[in-house]
């Protein structure tokens, strides 16, 4: 198990290096000042001690030597402080670049992956990802990379250093060490423990505030107040007293492990004060000795945290690297060419497909609509209406059979080329957060201001659009919040009114328009099928009856097809789903 | 922040404790460079061996009782701050389910998740480092220049301008990089909108073939926020070795001068050894009073936040005192003359409402968006109160009702179908607590809800997750249905509530709700909010909302001869055989 993880990690820890290997230079530049900062830290004591030696007592202080001593000192301070910088320069740049790299990456990922993904996954989640987890990964990773690093050069450099001025103590604080090390991982392992629980308990606050704050309206329609409070509370005391354990003991590693250190400490005072009295050292040495003993054993309270640091940035990697390995769309085959000289004309020739293999949902589908026809598809939720767009748009691809756009297999056009020339507009509206001029020009942002009008006169978006402050340079909130529903129906439909596609798809919306707005949509929609041909989810009756073609799905398969009045004539599914309209209640 | 501090009030001992024991931790770890000092003074320059083993026993007793001191201290903070965030966020919730919905709408539910989880959090983490550091830095500070100054004044001089000095930069990198920082939040925010963005409407960016173009909006934003967190960096960068020039060079001076003391008999070598160390322990000290800064501003601002939702008022008050007897007599339900209006609109959202509905009563509304129809129904069980004019129920103004009284007697089923996690029998008890099995399914029925609910392995026992994401949308509002209905209500509302449903459900449903309604003498009355005409046509009356104001009350045939707004909104929706079959 332990192992497979760390295999695990070592495929994570591979492809992070990938993203770092173009910046070699400036890393190995990083190691290099990281190094010089160590040396020269750890050379600061040493001459320290010296000129403490210097200033030995009344009338015993040679103020050359001890000048000379402190010129070297302030040199090497500022060596060490310029070499500190670079390498925090370079660490900044080498970890941003890195954040910019992969987070481009995984956009360009997100705008190549399958719509499938898009429908089988939270925004959240994937915003997450390419937010929260990207960022953690990059400080943690080269932070705790950084640190890792000069905390281990630290660790040997001192005890170099400890070994040429004195081989005993050196032995000492070595022999001494696995006391710190212990103490802090004993903690360390405890305090784990009461994390987890605590971000249990965290987590079920969060979940249970997210319940009954955020439908807080539910809550008082059904007087559940009390109830909840009740409820909160058991979760909030549990939160409490778990709280208090991991704080304390997340707390307590610090001190202890200076306590330790405070031994070590110690330990070298008197050893050292032993040698000094024997002669085998001088006072100044006993000083570099103590700053030492205090240098040495920080690296070793930080790794603990450092380690963790790590871990948790190869988890947030893990994340990231999961989405990158989804399959891209499968790309355009290489023979595809693009779609031009549309006559209108689609055939859909034995489709069948369904999202999940176990559950068949279009069964052999045939359909052929003639240039400038008018489709309507219509039946209960659920039946696979809005999959016909799918499938024709391409978001998904046919199981079996095949769709022909022109004559042409839709298989064998490019994509770009194939959507481009279909107009969509769905009932879940979506716009940009830009100005109303750039929403409309979404598919064409060459286009003139004049042309731009001309699409929201004819959208009947115009004179809405006037009366908003700036007019077309008004600027909408992301996802439109900022105008209703039907005033972004409006702007959808302009936009696709400006790339007069010899192809419509129309997903009616089913509510939330104001009636107003409604008939201006439904005009509108009327003036964009003009002459094109349309396939429509149909939710209003109006457009049904002046299809040319009305396709009644039920469960994946088409079971009636005509004319409004065939269909009625018919009597069967059709006529009975439009006479429960007149059912009496 | 600081009327937050109240919710400390169950922990003043541990408030007061925890500091003064860090700070008498503080004062242990000042007197060690003396000690070290005694052992090169008295114990080496004697070479009295006795002695250096008596300061090594005084170190390590040091040691020990500063860790004693250090956990006490640890513990206090750790149940302070605890005990600090579990009373604000009891508070926090039991203020928030005091909000009504006007409140409710102007804040927004998603921010009070925010402020109830990571914000309290915030200000405990808060509470937990004051608690520990905040007064242990700065006595750090204060004791080792104190102590400089009893060792020797010339010296101690050197204290006084390095301290400063490195408070100095300490501050202006902070001053310099925090604005700079708050801007890399929003470019942060910018780069979530544009992923956002494009996960959202993926099939629109595709269907206009721009994903080239939106890649490179985003690479430009990517580069930006990258360049302004270097920009940041490049300062940041800056605090360590700089502060760490200033202290080094201060020791340098130390040895300089003190050597001049030293040479003069005036100081000991012992001595110089201790005021370098006292230097290097001001540094850390003041280092670490740099984050705490950081985590303190984190903190007040999230503390600000939580005030903010507590300087919130409820504008709706509960005052009834006692439950009320119903009048049989009267209508269900009565409006004269109310008129009602949004905070921060203009224009009234309701305008000289007046009609009745009786019991047994199904009584239809539709209109366009924000003509009003949900405000309306709204009023009926004080969601929101009434700017003038009387919402009666059973004959009573409904805010001479306890607030639960009247909202007992009414079911409501939300436009947006919630359920919560638990089982469907869970959920549907959220009506009713003690709602019998039989009760529950002959809801279910009612609600179109049964079939499904049957075909289910675990039947009522099944678990609705979060959000009820394991349903599909008409599921979800059946059962929000069946919920509301298992309460036995006297008013039921259904707000836009059947958005989801195929006609035939609908119709289905409707048909349901009628007999249920007349059920055993219940005569509940049914109000029924839609944008279809075809699902209100057969309603006993029905009223037609435009623009806040009723454009008509009546039965279908009736508006139709006299309702314009009625006629065209019929128009738009039905051919005209629909509309004037019957």
């Amino acid at each position: 198990m332990r192992e497979k993880k760390m295999a695990g990690q070592g495929k994570i820890i591979r492809r992070v290096l990938a993203y770092i290997r173009p910046y070699s230079l400036p890393v190995g530049a990083m190691l290099f000042f990281a190094m010089v900062t160590v040396g020269f830290t750890l050379y600061a004591p040493v001459l320290i001690g010296q000129g403490v030696d210097q200033v030995v007592g009344a009338g015993q202080v040679d103020f050359g030597k001890l000048w000379e001593i402190l010129l070297r000192l302030a040199a090497v301070i500022l060596v060490t402080a310029l070499a500190q910088w670079m390498m925090n320069l370079l660490t900044n740049r080498v970890t941003y670049r890195v954040v910019e790299d992969i987070r481009n990456q995984a956009f360009v990922h997100l705008e190549q992956a399958p719509v499938s993904y898009m429908d089988q996954n939270q925004p959240g989640d994937i915003l997450s990802r390419i937010v929260t987890d990207v960022g953690q990964f990059s400080d943690g990773l080269l932070m705790g990379f950084t640190q890792l690093f000069t905390g281990l050069a630290t660790i040997l450099g001192t005890i170099g250093f400890m070994i040429s001025i004195n081989g005993k103590i050196a032995l000492l604080v070595v022999v001494l060490t696995p006391a710190s090390l212990f103490v802090a991982s004993f903690i360390a392992s405890r305090t784990f423990h009461m994390f987890q629980a605590q971000s249990e308990k965290r987590a079920a606050m969060t979940s249970l505030a997210e319940e009954l704050v955020g439908n807080q309206r539910v809550v008082q329609a059904f007087s559940y107040e009390e109830k909840g409070m009740e409820r909160f509370e058991q979760v909030n005391e549990e939160l409490r007293v778990w709280g208090i354990k991991a704080l304390f003991f997340s707390a307590m590693a610090n001190p202890s492990t200076r306590f330790v250190n405070g031994l070590v400490y110690t330990g070298v005072s008197i050893l050292g004060a032993f040698m000094v009295i024997g002669g085998g050292m001088s006072v100044g040495q006993l000083i570099s000795f103590l700053n030492y003993a205090n240098q040495y054993t920080k690296p070793f309270n930080e790794i603990s945290g450092v380690v963790t640091e790590l871990e948790n940035a190869l988890a947030c990697a893990k994340r990231i690297f999961d989405f990158l390995e989804t399959a891209p769309e499968e790309p355009d085959a290489p023979d595809a060419k693009p779609l031009g000289n549309v006559d209108g004309s689609v055939e859909l020739c034995g489709v069948s497909f369904s999202y999940v293999p176990q559950t068949p949902l279009l069964q052999d589908i045939h359909i052929q609509v003639k240039p400038g026809q008018r489709i309507a598809i219509v039946g209960p939720t659920g039946c696979g209406k809005t999959t016909v767009i799918n499938l024709l748009m391409r978001f998904y691809d046919v199981d079996s059979g095949e769709i022909r756009v022109s004559g042409h297999p839709i298989r064998k056009l490019t994509r770009d080329s194939l959507r481009r020339n279909f107009g969509m507009v769905l009932q879940e509206t979506w716009l940009k957060a830009g100005t109303v001029a750039e929403n409309i020009a979404y598919g064409k942002p060459d286009a003139t201001r004049e042309e731009i009008e001309e699409a929201a006169r004819q959208a009947h978006a115009h004179g809405f659009i006037k009366r908003m402050k700036d007019g077309y340079d008004s600027w909408i909130a992301e996802d439109g919040e900022n105008i209703s529903q039907g005033q972004k129906q409006l702007l959808c439909i302009a936009r696709v009114m400006l790339m007069r596609p010899p192809m419509l798809i129309l997903d009616e919306a089913t509510s939330s328009i104001d009636t107003r707005t409604e008939v201006r949509v439904q005009q509108a929609f009327e003036k964009l099928m003009e002459g094109r041909t349309s396939f429509v989810v149909a939710h209003r009756l109006s457009t049904i009856q002046t299809a040319d073609r009305i396709l009644v799905m039920r469960d994946g398969n088409i079971i009636e097809q005509g004319t409004h009045e065939e269909l009625l004539a018919l009597g069967g599914f059709y006529s009975r789903l439009y006479q429960s309209q007149f059912a009496q209640s | 922040m600081r009327k937050l501090l109240r919710y400390l009030r169950g922990y003043v001992r541990e408030t007061i404790l925890a500091p003064l024991f860090k700070m008498l931790e503080a004062s242990f770890e000042l007197i060690v460079p003396l000690v070290t000092a005694q052992i090169i003074d008295v114990g080496i320059r004697q070479q009295n061996a006795p002695f250096v083993w008596k300061m090594g026993g005084v170190m390590v007793a040091l040691g020990a009782v500063g860790l004693a001191c250090s956990l006490t201290a640890q513990y206090y903070a750790a149940k302070a701050a605890m005990g600090f965030s579990t009373a604000l966020r009891r508070e926090l919730f039991a203020h928030i389910n005091g909000l009504s919905y006007r409140e409710l709408d102007e804040i927004g539910t998603p921010t009070l998740i925010t402020r109830i989880t990571s914000d309290v959090n915030q200000a405990q983490t808060g509470v937990n480092l004051v608690l520990r550091l905040f007064l242990r830095s700065p006595f750090i500070v204060v004791g080792a220049l104190v102590m400089s100054f009893t060792i020797d004044v010339p010296v101690a001089l050197i204290f006084l301008v390095a301290v400063p000095l490195i408070s100095l930069v300490i501050y202006l990198i902070m001053r310099w990089t925090v604005p700079i920082y708050r801007n890399v939040q929003k470019m942060l925010d910018g780069i979530s909108r544009l992923t956002r963005e494009n996960f959202v409407g993926a099939r629109v960016v595709r269907a206009f073939g721009r994903q080239e173009e939106e890649i490179s909006d985003f690479a430009q934003a990517n580069g930006e926020f990258t360049q302004v967190q270097m920009a940041a960096g490049k300062i940041s960068a800056l605090l360590n070795p700089v502060t760490y020039v200033i202290m080094n060079l201060a020791i340098v001076a130390i040895l300089w001068v003190g050597g001049r003391q030293v040479d003069a008999g005036r100081l000991t070598q012992g001595e110089v050894t201790a005021l370098v160390n006292y230097m290097t322990q001001i540094l850390l000290a003041l280092l670490a009073l740099a984050n705490l800064i950081v985590a303190v501003t984190k903190a007040t601002a999230s503390g600000a936040r939580l005030s903010e939702v507590f300087a919130i008022t409820a504008s709706l008050q509960d005052e009834a005192g006692q439950e009320i007897l119903s009048d049989f007599t009267s209508s269900r339900v009565t409006f004269r003359d109310v008129c009602f209006s949004y905070a921060h609109s203009s224009s009234p959202a309701l305008e000289g409402i007046t009609f009745s509905a009786e019991k047994g009563q199904v009584i239809g509304i539709i209109g366009g968006t924000g003509s009003g129809k949900s405000t309306l129904v709204n009023l009926i069980p004080r969601f929101y109160d009434a700017d003038s004019g009387a919402v009666e129920v059973d004959g009573h103004p409904v805010k001479d009702y306890p607030l639960q009284q009247l909202r007992r007697k009414i079911g409501v089923v939300p436009q947006r179908a919630v359920l919560f996690r638990g089982t469907i029998r869970e959920n549907m008890r959220w009506g009713k607590e003690d709602a019998s099995e039989e009760e529950i399914w002959r809801a279910l029925d009612v609600a179109q809800a049964r079939e499904f609910v049957k075909k289910k392995e675990e039947k009522l026992e099944t678990m609705v997750t979060q959000g009820g994401k394991n349903l599909s949308g008409g599921q979800r509002q059946r059962l929000t249905i069946a919920r509301a209905l298992a309460r036995k209500p006297e008013i039921l509302i259904l707000d836009d509530s059947a958005s989801a449903l195929d006609y035939a459900t609908d119709a289905a449903l409707r048909h349901a709700l009628r007999e249920y309604s007349r059920e055993n003498g219940r005569d509940a009355t049914v109000f029924l909010v839609s944008q279809r005409a075809a699902s209100i046509k057969q309603a006993d009356k029905i009223l037609v909302l435009d623009e806040g104001r009723l454009a008509g009350v009546g039965t279908h045939r009736e508006l139709l001869e006299n309702c314009p707004v009625y006629k065209e909104i019929c128009l738009s929706q039905l051919s005209e055989k629909e509309v004037t079959a019957t």
